[in-house]
């Protein structure tokens, strides 16, 4: 067995590809899942033989990632779809998300579980109005690592120059809105997704280049979001209760369950309940049948404290000393997804890690446009814009500005009469 | 690129944790689930994340098998073990009672049953008032399956309609519904098959055994391995050979159980589930493509079902 195919890994990155139509997304998503050894052959095959269907002379790799029968009909793709392959070392999950305007929330959705985006950029075209836009979205979603994916190098007789330039462009315009200043860390790779170059192997059209090859940026990319140390947050999904009162270990068992969504927590360590502000130490950290000493970021576990206090789902468990103010009004940049815009005279309801709440538009400040960043002025909201919104809350929410927490400064918009889903905002205050 | 000095969980621990999280969001957010539970490998798999999210407390829903009558009995037998070791209520609908009531009718008496599930499935919703369904389907089964949610909106039909599904973002689930709408819940979404076997290697669970190499009765027909002459749980015998097939006694395992008529072994000897693992890792042909007796005349033959209300 070769190594790209040992099944034993021991990370999982979650990253996002964003480009507009023809730039090749299918193509690098077919090469990396090719390269890789995940495309089997009776796949193989029958792209094969659509191939050949459509009158195309090569394997088409694109047709890997050919949509639904709902979109090959209208010859657009309509939505996220999530793909995995795995290397010897890592499993991926690559969310991949149409490019187009009036795609803005599908990009939001892919960009929201992502910690690393591939921006593409076809080298004859240069930065774009849409590389501006993808760029822009990742910032605000707050992807903390980007790799700008200069492809199609062949039709640009691989020439560093065309490189160079567009590298310049793009970091003369990520200056203007504030990537690397803000802690995003940007790579560029010169590859052509058609001939495999600087995909999985390097091919020696570019010997000019020694940065690393696409997937080697990806083996090498931190899997977590925040290289921070962050405050501990468990929002409380479920209480355990057994009620079990013929086993005397039971009888009393309360046991907190939730996924740590940011920090990290030690049995011993001084916790607060919220909203109530009561406070306890952790007796015991479980997952299953297994007792713990501690336990991270990302991991669902189940809490027992040494007093009883009445916590219930909704609640959130933060270290003492550390608690958010729970607040009645947040100030967000909002993204809406709805084709139903927004009303400013209904009610909505957010959700907020395990919490509900209604809440109220008080002030749209304003909409920014996606290609310039610029801000303007917005009465309502339409599918697919982004504004910064400020909402009146009927139930205090336990928050952290996006930007130091993505698990505890996000939230969601729903429609009480419809049930969908139709906002996503971060918090900025 | 920055090099990363936080502590980070392995990607079966993630996977784990993330399911768990599922999980627990369905029993928070509906009021009255149901967790899908064929015996079969994947949800097997999401037994044990249930004990993992909810022990020492009983789980806060019951386990159901839509069964067409038409399963292996290995697996049946299975089923209601585990069920019975977890002491947890076990609710069975069968197709075959679909069929008396006259609700699924068949075009000839041997045609697949795994589609007619798909209407006493809603019959057991209706029944029971369930708001939501746990099911074991992941991604990276099939095409139709990429875009699928984990929380995925079914309507008063059980119908799904990709261009009416809630975006989902970060991990802030909308389980809600109206009643007689449905949520069906995917917490193995992000899994793949070799996660499945990585999982059910790690954590020792104990499988049906057709799950493993062993000699079975088939014939080949069009390109298949078709098992044939299998004894039923209820005793009946299915599958027999068409006349001029030549019946092979070949050393199979099957990579999916489902219905007998459309479910197909592979060659294999692997006997435990670390050579499993290892021909998972080297195999070349897709567990649908393998395995799906009924998937390979159309590729848009499960988007067709799920619109139909399949599961
Ligand atoms: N010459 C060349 N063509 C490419 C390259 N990458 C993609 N293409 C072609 O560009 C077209 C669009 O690619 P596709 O992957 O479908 O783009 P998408 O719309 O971004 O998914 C297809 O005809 C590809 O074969 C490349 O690196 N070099």
């Amino acid at each position: 067995m070769d190594a790209m195919n040992k099944p034993h890994n021991d990370s999982l990155l979650r990253f996002m590809t964003c480009g507009s139509v023809d730039d090749g997304k299918s193509t690098l998503i077919g090469r990396l899942l090719f390269d890789t050894k995940t495309i089997l052959a009776d796949t193989l095959t029958h792209i094969e033989r659509t191939s050949k269907k459509r009158g195309m002379e090569a394997v088409d790799l694109s047709l890997l990632t050919d949509g639904l029968q709902a979109e090959r009909e209208q010859g657009i793709t309509i939505d996220v779809a999530y793909r995995y392959f795995s290397t010897g070392t890592r499993k991926y999950i690559i969310a991949d998300a149409p490019g187009h305007e009036q795609y803005t929330r599908n990009m939001v959705t892919a960009a929201s579980t992502a910690n690393l985006a591939i921006i593409l950029i076809d080298a004859r075209k240069g930065v774009l109005t849409q590389t501006r836009r993808h760029s822009y979205l990742a910032h605000l979603v707050r992807i903390p690592h980007i790799v700008v994916a200069v492809n199609k190098m062949d039709l640009a007789n691989y020439d560093q120059a065309v490189f160079d330039k567009i590298r310049a462009d793009y970091l003369a315009f990520a200056e203007q809105i504030g990537l690397q200043r803000e802690g995003h860390d940007i790579q560029f790779i010169p590859m052509s997704a058609l001939n495999g170059d600087m995909i999985v192997d390097r091919g020696d059209a570019m010997p000019w280049y020694t940065g690393p090859t696409m997937l080697e940026t990806l083996e090498a990319a931190p899997p977590a979001h925040s290289e921070h140390d962050e405050p501990f947050r468990l929002p409380v999904q479920f209480v355990c209760r057994p009620h079990a009162s013929d086993d005397p270990e039971l009888h009393d068992y309360r046991g907190f369950m939730g996924r740590i969504e940011a920090g990290e927590i030690a049995v011993g360590d001084a916790v607060t309940a919220l909203p109530s502000g009561q406070s306890s130490r952790v007796k015991t950290i479980e997952l299953g049948n297994v007792q713990m000493q501690r336990a991270i970021t990302e991991q669902s576990v189940t809490l027992l404290l040494e007093d009883e206090i009445d916590i219930s789902r909704g609640d959130m468990l933060v270290k003492t000393g550390q608690a958010p103010e729970p607040v009645k009004q947040i100030e967000a940049m909002v993204c809406w997804l709805s084709e139903t815009p927004l009303s400013t005279a209904r009610t909505y309801i957010v959700r907020h890690t395990t919490r509900e709440s209604k809440a109220k538009v008080s002030e749209i400040s304003y909409r920014v446009d996606v290609n310039t960043t610029e801000h303007l002025p917005a009465q309502g909201l339409n599918m697919n814009d982004i504004a910064k919104v400020t909402f009146k809350l009927a139930q205090p929410l336990m928050v952290d500005p996006y930007k130091v927490s993505r698990p505890t400064g996000a939230f969601i918009l729903i429609d009480e009469s419809t049930n969908n889903t139709v906002g996503a905002g971060m918090i900025e205050a | 690129m920055t090099t990363s000095t936080k502590e980070t969980l392995s990607h079966l621990d993630w996977l784990e944790s993330e399911a768990i999280h599922i999980l627990r969001e369905v029993a928070g957010q509906c009021s009255n689930p149901v967790l899908l539970f064929s015996g079969g490998k994947d949800s097997l798999c999401i037994l044990r994340l249930a004990e993992k999210a909810f022990r020492p407390g009983r789980f806060p829903f019951p386990l159901m098998h839509i069964d067409t009558g038409h399963n292996y009995k290995e697996v049946i037998d299975f089923r209601d073990q585990r069920a019975a070791e977890l002491g947890e209520r076990l609710i069975v609908r069968s197709v075959e009672d679909s069929m008396k009531r006259g609700t699924v009718v068949l075009k000839s008496p041997d045609e697949p049953r795994n589609k007619h599930q798909s209407v006493t499935l809603l019959e057991a919703i209706e029944e029971h008032g369930f708001d939501c369904c746990i099911g074991g389907a992941r991604r990276d089964e099939e095409k139709a399956r990429a875009k699928e949610r984990i929380m995925s909106f079914r309507d008063e039909f059980g119908q799904w309609d990709p261009k009416n599904q809630r975006p989902e973002l970060w991990n802030l689930y909308n389980a809600r519904s109206h009643k007689g709408e449905n949520i069906r819940a995917f917490p193995i979404s992000n899994w793949t098959e070799m996660d499945v076997w990585q999982y059910i290697e790690r954590e020792k669970l104990a499988l049906p055994s057709i799950y493993f190499a062993h000699q079975r009765d088939i014939v080949m027909r069009s390109g298949a391995i078709v098992p044939v002459n299998v004894p039923l749980a209820s005793g009946d015998v299915i599958n027999a050979p068409k006349p001029g097939e030549e019946v092979i006694n070949m050393q199979v395992r099957f990579r999916t159980v489902g219905d007998i008529t459309c479910t197909a072994p592979v060659p294999s000897d692997a006997d435990d589930i670390s050579k499993i693992v290892l021909e998972t890792a080297t195999t070349t042909i897709t567990e649908r493509g393998a395995t799906r007796l009924d998937d390979q005349t159309s590729d848009a033959s499960m988007e067709q079902r799920k619109k139909e209300g399949y599961f």
